[in-house]
């Protein structure tokens, strides 16, 4: 593979309190492409997505050894501000979470606090960006200012997705985005994460193989706290190496 | 189908259980709503009469003679005049056919002492009065007025009446020239206490309960909310915010009045503050209702669900921006609305402030923070220990004042729990 990579983790370690979660993972992630993490309730996959814009720092009992490297810079080296991270690293979580304020506010949120828009007209523009970028504008555009609650699963993860992108991340996690969706919601997410692969190297946690069959490129499998196999989507869908791999997608554990 | 008739026999006895159940809940509450209704209508029956005052209708001849003892007739004769004596003369006009000086007294004894000073108002105020007759309603004293108000108590032996057999049948007369009305009791809503029931009012003391209660919500509800955000969202979880936790659930446990002690201790004992000041009162109050506010900020930031924190983290806030922009707003109506449970305790609450001295009798409406100034449930107390048959009425007046504001401050607080609790 000669893609560039974004994303490196070398030899995490991660422990809950005693209870070691991830066991020395080695995860190169490249840049531009969307990485589906898959593998049983309870693998680490979320926890491993969870490290790479520390969220888990808000999580008192957990503890992380090893390197996660994001452009050749150590994320948890001390010179780096988790605020910051997350600036660069955006996420969307696994069951919609949009601010009870309208939808205007839910999006326009991370730009007013980063400083990053110098005028109202500069951040409606941002905000109707990010919007149609997210493929939400057309159905909102009448109501930007109803409640983000008001809108249906969907749409409100839709609008999850563009209040992450408004702060132009470079990388975006997905924490399971389609498990409290519907098919039909969850084929438009999909859709947009072929579109927004473009711009953005995206993570992707799911439970659904089809999913991770669909919208990956490389897919990682986890298992126990373990990476079991990393490579090409189509690869480890067709002729994984590890037996393990093969119990997973083919239905005999998880 | 034997398992089928077992499950029908233990569903009977299931059903029976139910409605057993039922029958239980039913019956206590309710005995709970009759026993509310008892002690409701009872203070109402009782507290409704004391907003009404009896007048008792005079022709008042201002006596240039007595007003003016000298003959350069200056403002200050107006103010020294023996007024006693033209309210007497003036009932005297009425039984012209009284003499004797000690029924004289007595039947002076009809109207309040008050009027003493509302006629040298008037005639300050109008100096043309001097020298007329005036028809004018005075103000009754208790003793007629309760007398008046209630009838059965006319029926009662003589020695253990209020007023004897004599005065009952002037007031008969009185009665019969169709010279009393009851009318409203203004005194009540505007005078502080008194000695005398016809004169006592709610006012001093509701002016007391607002400076108190002001001291304690601008003193409790910022340190309350503080301390609580920051043991909830900031502090990290260890064995000394255990600690703290389990003593401020102790301390909102705490007898009142050990509060009062304290803040008799040091307030008043080594800071030397002012005894018996709604300033002082405020704060031992505030330290009473700290826990209480803190108990119910932590509670409403709990429920506060934690996607909204991630959503805010994940995308670059701070914990302090997470916490001002989204978890304060959201649990603000719960915080407020513990904020008026506490601050409504604060207002029932008597035992602290007697050991601070807000139990003395004060005549005056308290002017600031740190005037002597007393509290209802306090005032409430004051009156219910006093001996007049006036102050019944007050006490379960001002107990209807006091039940009032409570009510309001509650439905305030399911008011704005209903109309700002967002759902999501």
């Amino acid at each position: 593979m000669t893609e560039k990579i974004k994303i490196k983790s070398k030899n995490v370690n991660v422990y809950y309190g005693q209870k070691k979660a991830l066991d020395k993972i080695n995860l190169e992630i490249p840049t531009n492409k969307v990485t589906a993490l898959i593998g049983p309730s309870g693998c680490g996959k979320s926890t491993f997505l969870r490290c790479i814009n520390r969220m888990n720092d808000t999580i008192d009992i957990c503890r992380i050894e090893g390197k996660i490297i994001v452009d050749e810079e150590d994320i948890y080296s001390t010179e780096v501000d988790p605020v910051l991270l997350r600036a660069k690293i955006g996420m969307v979580f696994q069951k919609p979470n949009p601010f009870p304020k309208s939808i205007f506010d839910n999006v326009a949120y991370g730009p007013k606090i980063h400083g990053i828009v110098n005028s109202d007209d500069e951040l409606e523009e941002l905000v109707i960006y990010s919007l149609k970028k997210a493929g939400l504008f057309e159905e909102v555009k009448d109501r930007l200012n109803d409640s983000g609650t008001s809108l249906s699963g969907g749409q409100q993860q839709r609008l999850c997705i563009a209040r992450a992108i408004a702060i132009s991340p470079q990388i975006i996690l997905m924490d399971e985005p389609c498990s409290a969706l519907d098919p039909i919601a969850t084929a438009v997410i999909e859709e947009l994460i072929d579109e927004l692969v473009k711009n953005f190297t995206i993570v992707i946690v799911t439970h659904s193989m089809q999913q991770a069959a669909r919208v990956s490129q490389q897919t990682a499998f986890f298992h126990m706290g373990n990476l079991i196999e990393v490579g090409r989507t189509d690869q480890i869908f067709s002729t994984p190496s590890q037996k393990k791999t093969q119990d997973y997608i083919t239905g005999k554990i998880g | 189908m034997n398992n089928l008739k077992k499950i029908e026999y233990s569903l009977k006895k299931r059903k029976r259980q139910e409605s057993r159940f039922k029958i239980y809940g039913l019956l206590g509450i309710t005995s709970a709503v009759t026993f509310l209704c008892i002690i409701l209508s009872s203070i109402f029956m009782e507290g409704k009469k004391a907003f009404l005052s009896t007048y008792i209708k005079l022709e008042v001849y201002f006596d240039p003679d007595i007003i003016y003892t000298d003959n350069d007739q200056k403002e200050e004769d107006i103010k020294f005049a023996n007024f006693q004596k033209i309210i007497k003369n003036s009932l005297n006009s009425f039984f012209p056919e009284i003499s004797d000086k000690g029924e004289l007294r007595k039947l002076s004894n009809f109207i309040s002492s008050s009027e003493e000073e509302n006629l040298m108002r008037l005639v300050l105020e109008n100096k043309q009065l001097i020298g007329q007759k005036v028809t004018l309603w005075l103000l009754a004293s208790s003793k007629i007025d309760v007398i008046n108000k209630n009838p059965d108590m006319e029926l009662i032996a003589e020695e253990d009446r209020l007023i004897s057999n004599l005065e009952l049948n002037w007031l008969n007369e009185i009665r019969s020239a169709n010279n009393i009305e009851s009318n409203f009791n203004k005194n009540f809503f505007v005078k502080a206490d008194s000695t005398e029931p016809e004169q006592a009012g709610i006012w001093g003391s509701l002016v007391g309960s607002f400076f108190t209660l002001f001291v304690t919500l601008i003193l409790s509800f910022p340190i309350a909310v503080a301390a609580g955000v920051f043991l909830e969202e900031l502090a990290p979880k260890n064995k000394f915010t255990d600690f703290i936790e389990v003593n401020i659930n102790n301390l909102a446990a705490v007898p009142s009045i050990i509060f009062g002690l304290l803040g008799l201790a040091i307030f008043l004992n080594v800071m030397h503050l002012p005894r018996s000041a709604p300033i002082v009162g405020g704060m031992v109050l505030a330290l009473m209702t700290l826990p209480t506010i803190i108990i119910a900020t932590r509670a409403s930031l709990k429920a506060v669900p934690p996607s909204i924190r991630e959503a805010a983290i994940g995308l670059g806030a701070t914990k302090f921006q997470t916490v001002t922009h989204h978890v304060l707003p959201l649990s603000l109506p719960g915080i407020l609305t513990g904020t008026i449970i506490g601050m409504s305790q604060a207002l029932g609450e008597s035992a602290p402030l007697l050991m601070i001295g807000m139990v003395a009798f004060i005549v005056d409406v308290p002017g600031s923070f740190l005037d002597s100034s007393t509290v209802l449930p306090v005032q409430i107390y004051l009156w219910k220990s006093t001996a007049a048959r006036g102050f019944v009425e007050l006490t379960a007046a001002g107990v209807m004042v006091l039940l009032s504001f409570l009510i309001l401050m509650n439905g305030l607080a399911v008011y704005i729990r209903q109309k700002f609790e967002k759902k999501w």
